[in-house]
């Protein structure tokens, strides 16, 4: 079932693609510059196509089937919103056209700027964070200087409940700045005695996943953004939950100063294998002004106000985070999405993914410990552990390739011992949920009677499990079929 | 309300109700404070698939965009030819809807074909390892420059940036290092060359970053470089362009410690400026200090070759606050795009590429520099250059550029006196393979007039 690498594909001579003949006169080429060999390989066209498609054919994407990676929002991708970000309008564009050549582009930024400080409850937003984590750092370091310019250089702590997102305390250490964390309580809560006892002078900020990473909502949101106020800090939102509250609930109303929306969970841009995404960051009124840049702008107010839009720095702008306008081709995706949904498209969004993913804890809590077992919001985390039995959550996710769906989130949030992650969206059926659950009880009366029937498995996929100490240890990155080049 | 993108029938929800144990769907918000609840958002109406392709193509028709071959401008963002295999590739949903390939016996195709990308820009760049990709070329220099700082164990904190590195990189890299006491020197002479800029190194320095081409598409000579920025205990930093190192020697080849590119010249459309393509390639030295996914090769338990993403003890999920970096999301797709361009242009397409832009831009200026008034390359004549070059004009650049417009349907160059003081009224013109002459030649013509 092993498919070639490109290298092992090459053949010296062979070329996938005709390029015109030189067609002006040719000028000396400086030698000294020059490499002898360019190290690519050699296929022709039929070959390129053949072995990419056996590629895709050994990948699993939301297209392929039910997709519960828990806290990624796995849902199903409008493949309208494809078409529009191929349109040669768009795509054709150059990010350093003059601003009246590229109307069109600009006013959809603009109308997607005002309706994620609609969703979101900010005063402001800019588009040019190009993921969730960028959203975050760019937040820290707006934070930071908001402080600053306040003379209170000495904040330098920000909060961090224990059952974030890595990214959280990898973007506090990228902005300079030291991470604590704060323990959850045993509703699943941020510990609000635990946050009292951390709010002083030294507080940057308290970054917050609401709801978080256990799929419940922080029933003490309020009194922690009080007491953060309270001492001077400033409350960030991670937006990677975001999808539960659509429709449902503005951050900024309950007093988050910062958020980061993910487009590629929320508003249903593709999750490319990986990326890209796009994380643009609302804004209060107070931080509004410390965006990054440029944001867009219509050209007059009022009366004078024609529609046109040009780009601009906000006046404290911490700079730029990319080039250019950030991730522009997910941002057209995302506007077409939200167009498509409206209000209240987005709110039923919102209801049916937690209302999947409640029917879905209702139908394995039995089997699947749940530690904090209460009404969940878009997601939940169960133990796969199933019965008590000795399987481990990892045995689990891989013998449910072998049912042909995609495992949740393994061992995350940190804080559930062998955690299940599960996040099914909204656009799953009640008949896809039940398979799923199905599924799952088998593989709970598997752990009991054959645990090594789970312990050996995946059993159906083009591999079997794969080695991944010896992955780190050997460290092959780079094909050894790829001749060395003299350069 | 029949929902497209929802599958749930009234009998749906209401058995699902039931079985979670509430009566209605707002009870399961139950733990959202009521007086907060269900805001009304002044969001434009919903409309139909229909409307909305019809909406799309009138947003995208108020862009004025020429004709394909009539652009000239380039200064980091390029139009070149993208092979149809390219996008037959991407539109398949196996890989667009997958997402990070945690589980890699279901997640084999994305993986091998980033196993073959970190395999082809090894390769292309010179350098021993690279990774799965960045965002763009500006947050793969910032991640670079991070990288260095580390591996000073923050012990130097000054990092020497050649101004011919790209103005906006050197935003982003101010940027991310605003929250650290490392210092960006060295750019803030316009004019400073090479020696300029070696002349600075200290041992508090941690990096110099040279961009090849750079910024203005020429060559500043690179032997020797390395040596002396390794004498200082520094790491030579090159931010490059993938297109030209199908003909040019690739910085690896001079010593670079670190290699940076934008990637989006590989088979993606500009896109008005994103998704684009961070290329980041390091020694394998480095390797355990190197920000973004890693793919590598293993075994199953039959001895069968697979992939899997690979020392993520690098990495945030895994090591949080003491990670290399925070980045998760990266631009996959992206570089699934630059896998397929390079696997079917290979060797000697990229190569022909290359040369393409090299003979189409230098016929280009050979041209210009006969216009009177104008003149190519003024500050360094006699330097080899790639695919962009300077033109001195007698008018502003914005003046022109409308005429080119207006007149002849073209989009001019650069303005480079936005970003470089002494270099007002000068124009950085990109030629690639996608400027057939007869473009080029109204080009000339249109700069002829436009400054008669």
């Amino acid at each position: 079932m092993t498919e070639p690498t490109v290298y092992e594909l090459s053949a010296a001579g062979r070329c996938g693609l005709a390029l015109p003949e030189i067609a002006v006169p040719k000028t000396n080429l400086p030698e000294a510059l020059l490499r002898r060999d360019n190290g690519l390989p050699e296929l022709a066209q039929r070959d390129v196509v053949r072995h990419f498609l056996k590629l895709s054919q050994h990948n699993f994407g939301v297209d392929s089937g039910f997709y519960p990676l828990g806290s990624c929002t796995m849902k199903y991708n409008p493949k309208v919103c494809e078409d529009a970000a191929r349109l040669d309008g768009f795509a054709a564009s150059h990010p350093l056209q003059p601003p009246e050549t590229v109307q069109g582009n600009l006013a959809l930024m603009f109308e997607l700027q005002e309706s994620l400080k609609e969703i979101g409850g900010f005063a402001g937003v800019s588009l040019q964070p190009a993921a969730g984590a960028q959203g975050e750092l760019t937040a820290l370091l707006m934070m930071r200087a908001w402080h600053a310019d306040r003379g209170e250089t000495q904040r330098r702590q920000v909060l961090i409940p224990d059952s974030a997102h890595g990214t959280n305390p990898a973007s506090a250490t990228m902005a300079g700045l030291d991470a604590l964390e704060i323990p959850s309580d045993t509703r699943g809560n941020i510990d609000l005695e635990a946050l009292r006892a951390a709010c002083d002078e030294t507080v940057v900020a308290l970054m917050l996943t609401n709801p978080n990473t256990l799929g419940l909502f922080e029933e003490g949101i309020e009194a922690a953004i009080d007491l953060v106020h309270g001492c001077g800090g400033l409350v960030y939102g991670d937006g990677a939950n975001m999808n539960a509250l659509t429709g449902i609930a503005r951050p900024g109303d309950f007093g988050i100063d910062l958020m980061h929306y993910n487009l590629h969970k929320t508003f249903g841009t593709p999750h490319g294998g990986g990326g890209p995404g796009a994380g643009p960051l609302g804004a209060s009124a107070a931080l509004a002004d410390y965006l990054p840049g440029p944001i867009i702008a219509r050209c007059g107010e009022g009366a004078a106000d024609d529609g046109t839009c040009r780009p601009v720095m906000p006046a404290k702008s911490i700079g730029r985070m990319g080039t250019y306008f950030g991730n522009f081709g997910m941002l057209v995706r995302a506007y077409a999405y939200i167009r498509l949904h409206g209000t209240e498209g987005l709110r039923q969004n919102a209801i049916h993914a937690v209302l999947n993913a409640n029917y879905l804890r209702v139908q394995l809590a039995d089997r699947y410990p749940v530690p904090y077992d209460r009404r969940n919001m878009h997601e939940f985390v169960c133990e796969g552990r199933p019965d008590g039995s000795e399987v481990r959550a990892i045995d689990v996710s891989k013998r449910l390739m072998d049912y042909g769906f995609h495992p949740p989130t393994n061992y995350f949030p940190l804080i559930v011992a062998e955690a299940l992650m599960i996040e099914p969206t909204e656009t799953e059926s009640r008949e896809t949920l039940d398979a799923f659950a199905d599924a799952m009880r088998r593989i709970a009366d598997e752990a009991i009677g054959d645990p090594d029937l789970l312990r050996a498995a995946p059993h159906t996929t083009p591999v079997g499990r794969l080695d991944e100490v010896r992955a780190a240890k050997q460290l092959i990155l780079c094909d050894p079929a790829a001749p060395d080049t003299e350069d | 309300m029949a929902m497209t993108y929802l599958p749930h029938t009234e009998a749906d929800r209401t058995a699902m109700l039931r079985a979670i144990g509430v009566a209605t769907p707002e009870e399961l918000f139950d733990d959202v404070p009521a007086a907060l609840r269900c805001p009304d958002l002044d969001l434009p109406p919903p409309c139909s698939e229909m409307e909305l392709a019809r909406e799309m193509r009138d947003l995208a028709g108020r862009n004025d965009i020429p004709e394909p071959g009539y652009c000239f401008l380039g200064a980091g963002a390029y139009h070149h030819y993208c092979p149809a295999t390219v996008d037959y590739v991407l539109q398949r949903g196996e890989f667009y809807s997958s997402y990070t390939p945690y589980q890699p016996e279901i997640s084999q195709g994305m993986l091998q074909a980033m196993f073959e990308y970190q395999s082809m820009i090894c390769r292309l760049t010179g350098m021993e390892v690279s990774n799965a990709s960045h965002y763009d070329g500006a947050t793969a220099l910032a991640e670079g420059v991070l990288l260095a700082l580390n591996a000073s164990k923050r012990s130097r904190t000054r990092v020497i940036v050649s101004p011919g590195v790209h103005p906006q990189y050197r935003n982003v890299v101010r940027t991310y290092l605003s929250g650290t006491d490392a210092e960006i020197i060295g750019d803030e002479a316009p004019q400073a060359d090479i020696e300029a800029l070696t002349a600075r190194l200290d041992d508090q320095t941690a990096a110099l970053v040279v961009q090849y081409p750079d910024f203005f598409g020429q060559f500043a000579p690179l032997d020797g470089l390395a040596d002396t920025v390794h004498a200082a205990g520094a790491l030579l930093i090159v931010v490059t362009d993938p297109i030209a190192l199908g003909l040019f020697r690739p910085p690896g080849a001079y010593g670079a410690d670190i290699v940076v590119a934008e990637g989006q010249s590989l088979g993606s459309p500009p896109s008005f400026g994103g998704p684009h393509l961070g290329v980041f390639a390091t020694r394998r030295a480095h390797v355990r200090n190197l920000a973004g996914r890693l793919v590598g090769e293993t075994v199953d338990p039959e001895g069968r070759r697979g992939y899997v993403l690979t020392l993520a003890t690098r990495e945030q999920h895994i090591r949080r606050a003491r990670a290399t970096s925070n980045i998760c999301t990266n631009a996959a797709l992206v570089a699934l795009a630059a896998t397929v361009y390079l696997a079917t242009l290979g060797k000697s397409g990229l190569k022909r590429v290359a040369e393409l832009c090299y003979h189409n831009s230098h016929y280009a200026a050979a041209r210009i520099a006969e216009l009177p008034g104008l003149s190519v390359n003024p500050q360094a004549p006699q330097r080899p250059f790639f695919q962009e070059f300077v033109v001195a004009l007698p008018r502003p650049v914005a003046e022109v550029n409308r005429a080119l417009r207006d007149g002849y349907g073209i989009t001019g160059g650069y303005d480079l006196g936005r970003d470089y003081p002494h270099l007002q009224h000068h124009m950085l013109l990109a030629v690639t393979e996608m400027n057939p002459r007869p473009a080029i030649d109204r080009l000339v013509d249109g700069l002829r007039h436009a400054n008669a």
